[in-house]
């Protein structure tokens, strides 16, 4: 593998491992466009174990993922008081807060950035994709998953059916967060740095971009929307200026043609794959080949 | 000093207005989160650039740059909204980013990513009041973005286009049952924000004489802040949202340095969304299931 193709699959990984971060709470109707305040949150504390408590990386990583789901925990009591679109907004504002307090915060370098004295191989990040993949897919098999369906396609008949929907909310924000503080403490100790204008508002859009291109349906679509998002760029890097100009209209076109993303429940093989799970709510079902069909 | 800073926010603040405005207009009205708003800001400044450049009067040129934003503003409303409005409404959000995207890199392809310089069109005069000084171009900033807003306001107020707009704010099923087309307003609404857009990004470019293929994105997500610190959908609250967030973040830089805009502006976005996640001017989500 030449390290261009290494360097690219890492990329590959940081955004697989954002991807899911947004997927968990997206599973259950909860937009969360504040994920880069979460990254940034894990990649600083990973790092300031590291450089200034000593942590094995191993320890000071999970570490980072336990403080970002901290918070998350922290601030989703609040903010999940408020619903749908107030939701999303809240988290906006949140992300958008966390990187400002982390741009002027001195002890990790304020503006200048924050280098990290231990470094983890692209063979590190490959295998701790690997894992957080991994762990997606066992829990997409689990009640927990169902419930988070259940609650995006109705709140109200999944209240009603004895499932504590607050609490489910609040656990997929958090898992999520934790899964974005994980892949932020990787981030940190790959690049050996870790700078507080990475975690920008865009960043946390892009990501839910991927999430909603690759479907929200099925547990392979944040895979599928991150590859197509990292990838299709490269492919396209032919096209000189004018990359960026098709690759925008290559969403334009993919959502006008599939707005339910690229991978729907509909499909065979993931509905083959997740087989324990009888018959998902048939209002997603319902809607996906309802649009096929059209 | 604290007055001539007052002045300085709340002119900042006009132009966030006109974002906030067009944002709650997508929102409240349609349920769509519009990322394609800042591009339309670019779109207004750039395109009335290059026509001055091509010798065409201002007017004309400003014309022209509003009409490039609706046309493109139309083809979010076709592509985006119209293909995904039956489901969730995140979906378009996808699309209408796309049409960021889109926008930013045709005119980093057209013009280069560099700041370009904008003709100063408002000569360049101070009003002295009481020892505060206002620009020129400050003060039609203004004058513009209020005068815009009482248009929009009594327009959805006392028209009955306004009538039907806020009827399908309310309930989309029972605006078609009433025999409103849906179809033919939608549009219209997409227009409209548009227009605000746009005019924001030729007032920006006025004032800071400089225009840039990512001017919209700053701007735009204050915009976004000021939409929901005022309560979506709420047209005086998006006014009252922008010029708190201008006054916000002028103060911040002169009181405590450039670097803390964000933590103040957003902080203060995060704590109105805790303690009244409706807004300042909101209603509170009753309609909202649980």
């Amino acid at each position: 593998m030449t390290g261009y193709q290494s360097g690219l699959l890492v990329i590959l990984c940081f955004n697989v491992i954002a991807a899911y971060a947004v997927y968990l709470p997206m599973a259950a109707g909860q937009l969360n466009l504040g994920v880069a305040g979460f990254m940034a949150t894990g990649a600083y504390a990973a790092a300031y174990l590291t450089n200034e408590a000593g942590w094995p990386m191993g320890a000071a990583i999970p570490a980072g993922g336990a403080c970002a789901g901290l918070l998350a925990l922290l601030v989703a009591v609040p903010i999940l008081r408020s619903q749908g679109i107030y939701l999303a907004l809240a988290t906006f504002a949140l992300g958008q807060v966390i990187a400002a307090i982390f741009l002027n915060l001195d002890v990790v370098g304020g503006a200048a950035g924050y280098p990290v004295s231990a470094y983890a191989g692209p063979g590190a990040v490959f295998a701790a994709t690997a894992a957080i993949l991994a762990a997606m897919l066992l829990l997409s098999r689990t009640r927990f998953a169902l419930y988070l369906t259940a609650i995006k396609s109705d709140p109200v008949v999944t209240d009603l059916m004895g499932v504590n929907v607050r609490a489910v909310q609040v656990g997929a924000l958090t898992l999520g967060a934790v899964v974005g503080g994980l892949g932020g403490g990787l981030y940190a100790h790959h690049f050996s740095f870790v700078e507080a204008q990475h975690f920008n508002v865009a960043l946390s859009i892009f990501t839910v971009l991927y999430v909603l291109l690759g479907g929200v349906q099925t547990v392979w679509g944040p895979l599928v929307g991150a590859a197509f998002f990292t990838l299709l760029p490269e492919m396209l890097r032919a096209g000189g200026g004018w990359r960026y100009v098709l690759f925008a209209l290559l969403i334009i076109g993919v959502m006008a043609l599939r707005p339910q993303g690229l991978v729907t429940a509909g499909a065979r093989w993931p509905a083959r794959l997740r087989g324990r799970i009888p018959g998902r709510p048939s209002a997603e079902t319902g809607l996906s080949t309802e649009v096929s069909g059209s | 000093m604290i007055a001539q800073q007052l002045v300085n926010g709340l002119m900042l603040g006009a132009i966030y207005v006109l974002v906030a405005v067009s944002f709650t207009l997508s929102i409240g009205i349609l349920n769509f989160l519009n990322f394609s708003i800042p591009g339309l800001f670019m779109v207004g400044g750039m395109v009335t650039w290059v026509l001055i450049g091509k010798g065409l009067h201002w007017s004309l040129a400003i014309l022209g740059a509003v009409a490039a934003a609706g046309l493109v503003a139309l083809a979010v409303e076709r592509l985006s909204y119209r293909r995904s409005q039956a489901r969730e409404p995140e979906v378009p959000l996808v699309s209408s980013l796309g049409f960021l995207v889109l926008l930013e890199n045709l005119a980093l392809v057209g013009a280069g990513s560099d700041q370009q310089a904008f003709p100063a069109l408002v000569p360049d005069f101070n009003l002295r009041i009481a020892g505060l000084v206002v620009g020129g171009a400050q003060l039609v900033s203004l004058a513009v973005a209020l005068a815009l807003v009482l248009a929009i306001s009594l327009v959805l107020s006392r028209t009955s286009l306004g009538r039907q707009v806020r009827s399908i704010a309310e309930s989309r099923e029972t605006a078609v049952i009433l025999g409103i087309d849906v179809g033919r307003l939608v549009p219209a609404i997409f227009l409209l924000s548009a227009v605000f857009t746009a005019l924001g990004g030729v007032l920006f470019a006025l004032n800071y004489l400089q225009v840039s293929p990512f001017m919209g994105e700053g701007v735009g997500f204050k915009g976004v802040a000021a939409m929901i610190l005022g309560g979506m959908g709420s047209i005086w609250g998006a006014v009252a949202g922008g010029l708190l967030i201008g006054l916000t973040e002028v103060l911040s830089i002169t009181y405590l340095g450039a670097d803390v805009v964000n933590v103040t502006v957003y902080g203060l976005l995060l704590a109105v969304m805790v303690l009244r996640p409706q807004g300042l001017f909101g209603r509170p989500p009753a309609r909202e299931k649980l």
